[in-house]
């Protein structure tokens, strides 16, 4: 057992009376102990509110919860404190930037640039703000049509809005070179970092873009709990998201005036426990070697690639140049869902559906696929067991 | 009560690979699609009443996972010759078998081969949605 699996209680667990084959990190990571315990400890040791007390456990739990700032801050390159905003995920921030940040300045006919490899969470706030979309496709190896992006940026969008990593295939995008394509054109770039952060160090002083967010729980740390990060004259320059205690300046029924950011942006009683956790596990991961978590990741990647080749009638979706450790596949004649079934009997678990891309998945031409996605705790053993149980679905579907 | 993999096993593969009444109808009398959004599995049902009310014939399409495909294919051999009160009544057992509640099995048949999926709450789903697409086709209100 590698000691960074040794820190995860849940791998002393069963699922389904067998050894727990995770390997749904995508979907979320498991937790380490450290984070668990920031969680509990919080609970059971100094709960209060936050901003509102001028008692002990109170002023505590505020600078710990403001503190985290710093530590996102600086897990982000070293980007300023308060150009932080705690939400719910990255779906949430998304929202946030869709509604504070693009409804303002909407036309009619505007536009929004995505890409066909987006997460649904990185549409539908768009859409719901009334923007057009148009989405830079996507090549058979399942990257980004640069010529196109280039095309497309000069077609005046409002916006950039990009994943880090696609959910589905693993690829990484190439967002500096994307960022420096749009700056050129004038157009903003929002970033979805939710399964780029866990796997490698995200630098926001050089990388170019306007936007950055991603989601806790993807990290090794609580649900509910995310971080949008925005320069700091964009999120100066823009109304509030939602309304409530902690965001105001000055309240009377005529008018009200607002914070600063980025309290503007968290109204009401936030998920202090989670952003506790959430320092917990930043603090965890930068601790790691990341050089070799990042080794670890392409060695199973190459090795699970290997192993499922010899998978009858097992096709991959597509294979990028450059990706974190996902696979992601059909077999002939069985459904994705039955794979995840008969793996489920295993003890492995994967994620069978779309993932919440469906466009990506329409074109490609299938309805559904298989993922299995690493985390740091991943071992070749789980890839055994996975090809094993992938032998046993050929061996029943024939 | 079989688990997954003997249900897949003994039943689900071979209605999965011989579906019964896979085909469309050609004068049917009532018609009803059904999709599960979280899963993109689509079903399409056709159905022929006689004169007397009893379901005299029965087609079902569709793509879907083996679940789907299986549930819908034992549905319409289970429904065959059934009036739609005594085929509703079929789908509240099944119903009931599946989500953990007092079921009446005696009636089920081999719809029983299914019991085992009530600890798979996920997959539930999967084998209800032939059922609901029935119930729909049928102009029965819709519940549950
Ligand atoms: C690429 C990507 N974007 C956005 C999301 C949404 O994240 P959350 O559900 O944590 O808000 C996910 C998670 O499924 C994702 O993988």
């Amino acid at each position: 057992m590698s000691s960074v699996r040794a820190e995860f209680p849940i791998f002393s667990r069963t699922s389904r009376g067998k050894p727990l084959t995770y390997l749904d990190s995508g979907a979320t990571t498991q937790k380490p102990q450290v984070v668990i315990d920031a969680e509990l400890g919080f609970y059971e040791g100094w709960n209060a509110n936050i901003h509102r007390g001028v008692y002990e456990f109170s002023e505590r739990a505020t600078m710990a919860y403001d503190g985290t700032r710093d530590t996102v801050a600086e897990f982000l390159g070293g980007v300023r404190a308060d150009e932080i905003v705690f939400v719910r995920g990255t779906t949430e921030a998304i929202n946030l930037v869709a509604h504070s940040y693009l409804k303002p300045k909407m036309t009619p006919g505007a536009t929004v640039l995505v890409t066909e490899m987006e997460h649904h969470a990185n549409i539908i706030p768009w859409q719901l703000v009334g923007a057009t979309l148009k989405a830079i496709p996507v090549t058979d190896a399942g990257e980004l049509d640069l010529q196109a992006a280039e095309r497309m940026l000069g077609e005046g969008p409002l916006l950039l809005a990009v994943t880090h990593v696609s959910n589905t295939l693993g690829t990484i995008n190439p967002i500096a070179e994307l960022a420096a394509m749009a700056k050129r054109h004038g157009v903003p770039v929002l970033v979805d970092g939710a399964q780029a952060v866990g796997h490698f160090p995200v630098d926001l002083t050089t990388l170019g873009v306007d936007f950055y967010c991603f989601s806790g729980h993807k990290l090794f740390g609580p649900t509910g709990v995310g971080v949008l990060w925005g320069r700091h004259e964009l999120l100066e320059a823009m109304p509030p998201f939602q309304g409530g205690g902690d965001m105001i300046d000055r309240v009377t029924f005529e008018r009200s005036t607002f914070a600063a950011s980025p309290q503007r942006f968290e109204a009401g009683t936030p998920n202090i426990a989670g952003v506790i956790g959430l320092d917990a596990a930043i603090r965890w991961l930068s601790a790691q070697d990341r050089p070799a978590l990042e080794r670890l990741d392409a060695e199973l990647l190459a090795a699970g690639y290997e192993m499922l080749e010899q998978v009858p009638g097992l096709r991959f979706i597509a294979r990028p140049a450059s990706q974190v450790g996902v696979l992601t596949f059909t077999m002939d004649g069985a459904h994705p869902h039955d794979i995840a079934s008969i793996l489920d009997s295993e003890g492995v678990c994967i994620r069978a559906g779309h993932h919440c891309t469906q466009p990506l998945h329409a074109r490609f031409g299938v309805p559904a696929s298989a993922r299995a996605s690493f985390g740091p705790y991943t071992t070749e053993q789980d890839l055994l067991t996975l090809t094993r149980g992938l032998l046993k679905v050929r061996e029943l579907f024939g | 009560m079989a688990t997954m993999d003997e249900m897949y096993q003994t039943l689900i593969i071979e209605h999965d690979r011989s579906p019964r009444n896979f085909k469309a109808l050609e004068a049917p009398t009532h018609h009803a699609e059904g999709r599960n959004p979280l899963c993109g599995d689509e079903v399409s049902l056709d159905l022929r009443l006689d004169a007397d009310g009893r379901i005299a014939e029965v087609g079902f399409q569709g793509q879907g996972c083996a679940v789907s495909k299986a549930s819908a294919s034992m549905m319409t051999t289970a429904i065959q010759g059934k009036t739609v009160d005594e085929a509703m009544a079929l789908f509240d057992s099944f119903h009931a078998m599946l989500t953990g509640k007092t079921a009446d099995k005696e009636i089920l048949g081999k719809l029983k081969a299914f019991e085992g999926l009530a600890v798979y709450p996920m997959r539930v789903k999967c084998a209800t949605m032939a059922w609901h697409v029935l119930k729909e086709s049928l102009g029965a209100s819709r519940e549950s």
